[in-house]
């Protein structure tokens, strides 16, 4: 490996880096350096005045209380259908698990009308839940419906590999000592699954935040209570308020930096924990 | 080679894993928890992701076929599908070169900063849509930096073409590099190293060395890049201007439907999109079989061994 750094046999490397490079920074790297510089035309006063005014504020309380409430929903829901897809065998596995990927493949403007339709006070599920007094659509239990949808793959694609690999022999030895199922899945399963499933978490939560396709239809964007924060980046393009849209944009930013950093972080723990057991 | 792959077909039923756990005593449930972790999970996947899909068929054909038929010879719609089909024709094949020389720089080579450069190139995944709209108008519109200078030339970005098919590569951006990546990596480069020693040049080395061992990987990551690319809905939306039979793709279509009160029409156009997922669902499940069909063969067969 030394010996390539200083002696290159390959062709391409300045070619193919300095595209790479040149190619991120125009589509990448400037743009979003953008958006920073435009925020710097607001003062700090003013810069916090719009990213502290109640409704903005009412905004990121939905955005991230739902987007938290639905990563969990699908942490337990996604580890058991992993867990169903690794384990069991059912008619139509393959079928479910090629389906897995819908949220994926399925546009998120298609998934909000449809999701609309389903939970609407007429739909086919909202007309059972509504005489018991839950509304769903256009209101937040609707923004969490439509961002469990989301959510699901993420959960499930990095659970699914990490139990695959798992090896049955700790299973096994446990077993043999005498441990109930339950103390197994405890003590030795979950905590090798534990960084798959905190990084699926937290992808989950990450596109959860910044969604908007499939949310907007269902919540009703309704001010102080339905309104997502992406949302309202484009209720200040809609008003010309380009340095407002700016502010809370930079504030959405900040915050998917910082889950990308402990994404990173996690995704290497999950390396680390899965390597060493394997 | 042919003959390999049909036996992999063929010589594997696909001897469902889970027999391997099911079999044994210590790495099975009992009976009810295993039927109550079944029920769960397969009840939350057909409400949460079966019961849309099948909605989204059955609207769109509410009101008869000849409603359906109509919504999507409109002009309007026609348009919408031109449009879309432009947008993921250029920004597709833009992110599978940009996806490639990535790879190669990254796998074949050693440099300093790598790691983070990884981490840049995935930026685009957790950024907002409805950013990835914003930064073009900062950059583009009419207020934007070079908006007066757009202005001046009568280049038209914003509410336009172009920036639709701007704000398509970037949330596009990652998905053919991030494939191509970790694939290239495993596969190291001794081979491409012998081929160059062996006489070959660059080019041949990658069209005749490389890219048959990528190919499935490749394939894989375009479906989902046109997958996103046609489907695209926030950061297109901020960029379109809304302007109909103009700047209108198929997922905006949808939207002004739906806004209009058209429920059937937009379930008929959403339905196009819908299908459009199914069937980059099923390439990829054909595709992840192809690549994967040696592995679990040999899979299959330590299991028979042991």
């Amino acid at each position: 490996m030394s010996a390539s750094r200083t002696f290159r046999v390959l062709p391409g490397f300045h070619l193919t880096l300095g595209y790479t490079l040149a190619y991120l920074s125009l589509i990448v790297l400037l743009p979003l350096a953008a958006v920073f510089l435009k925020s710097a035309s607001l003062s700090a006063a003013e810069f916090w005045h719009v990213i502290s005014a109640p409704r903005v504020v009412a905004t990121y309380r939905l955005s991230f209380g739902v987007s938290l409430a639905a990563a969990a929903i699908n942490a337990v829901f996604g580890l058991m259908l992993a867990w169903s897809l690794v384990r069991y065998s059912f008619p139509g596995k393959r079928f479910v698990d090629a389906l897995i990927d819908l949220p994926f493949a399925l546009p998120t403007a298609v998934a909000g009308i449809a999701l609309t339709a389903l939970y609407a006070k007429n739909g086919w599920i909202g007309q059972y839940l509504e005489p018991q007094g839950i509304q769903v659509a256009f209101k937040p239990l609707g923004v969490l419906v439509a961002l469990v949808f989301i959510g699901l793959p993420f959960v499930v694609r990095t659970v699914q590999p990490v139990l695959e690999d798992l090896d049955t022999e700790l299973e096994e030895a446990a077993a043999s000592l005498g441990a109930q199922r339950w103390q197994i899945f405890r003590h030795v399963i979950l905590p090798v699954l534990l960084p798959a499933l905190l990084t699926g978490f937290a992808l989950a939560f990450a596109r959860a935040v910044g969604e908007y396709g499939s949310v907007i239809f269902i919540a009703g964007n309704i001010p102080m209570v339905s309104e997502i924060t992406p949302l309202m980046i484009i209720t200040k393009l809609e008003q010309y308020d380009y340095a407002g849209a700016t502010a809370i944009a930079v504030v959405m930013l900040v915050l998917s930096f910082l889950l990308l950093l402990l994404i990173n972080g996690l995704q290497a723990w999950t390396a680390k924990r899965t390597g060493r057991d394997r | 080679m042919s003959a390999a792959t049909t036996l992999n077909w063929t010589a594997a039923p696909r001897g469902d894993a889970a027999v391997r756990y099911e079999s044994r005593e210590a790495t099975r449930e009992v009976p009810w928890v295993k039927w109550t972790i079944l029920g769960i999970s397969l009840t939350f996947f057909a409400v949460f992701l079966l019961l849309p899909l099948v909605a989204v068929f059955v609207e769109a054909l509410r009101k008869g076929w000849e409603t359906y038929w109509s919504a999507l010879i409109h002009e309007d719609a026609l348009w919408a599908i031109k449009l879309t089909l432009t947008a993921a024709a250029i920004s597709v094949p833009l992110n599978l070169v940009f996806g490639v020389c990535a790879a190669w720089a990254i796998a074949k080579f050693e440099f300093r900063g790598k790691h983070l450069l990884i981490t840049l190139i995935d930026l685009p995944f957790s950024v907002s849509p409805v950013i990835a709209g914003l930064i073009y108008v900062l950059i583009f519109g009419a207020q934007g930096w070079l908006g007066p200078w757009l202005a001046e030339h009568d280049i038209r970005i914003i509410f336009a073409v172009p920036g639709i098919v701007l704000a398509t590569v970037f949330v596009t951006f990652p998905f053919v590099a991030r494939e191509l990546i970790p694939l290239m990596q495993a596969q190291g480069r001794e081979e491409e190293e012998a081929a160059i020693v062996l006489g070959a040049n660059g080019w041949q080395t990658f069209w005749y060395v490389t890219l048959p061992n990528i190919k499935w990987g490749l394939l894989y990551g375009v479906i989902l890049c046109n997958a996103r690319a046609m489907g695209e809905f926030g950061a297109v939306s901020v960029v379109s201007g809304h302007i109909r039979g103009q700047t209108n793709t198929l997922p905006l279509h949808v939207e002004i439907l739906y806004n209009e009160y058209q429920f059937a029409a937009a379930f008929a156009v959403a339905s196009l999109l819908a299908l459009l997922a199914l069937v980059t669902l099923a390439v990829k499940t054909w595709v992840e079989h192809r690549a994967s069909g040696g592995s679990q063969s040999r899979e299959a067969h330590q299991d028979a061994a042991s």
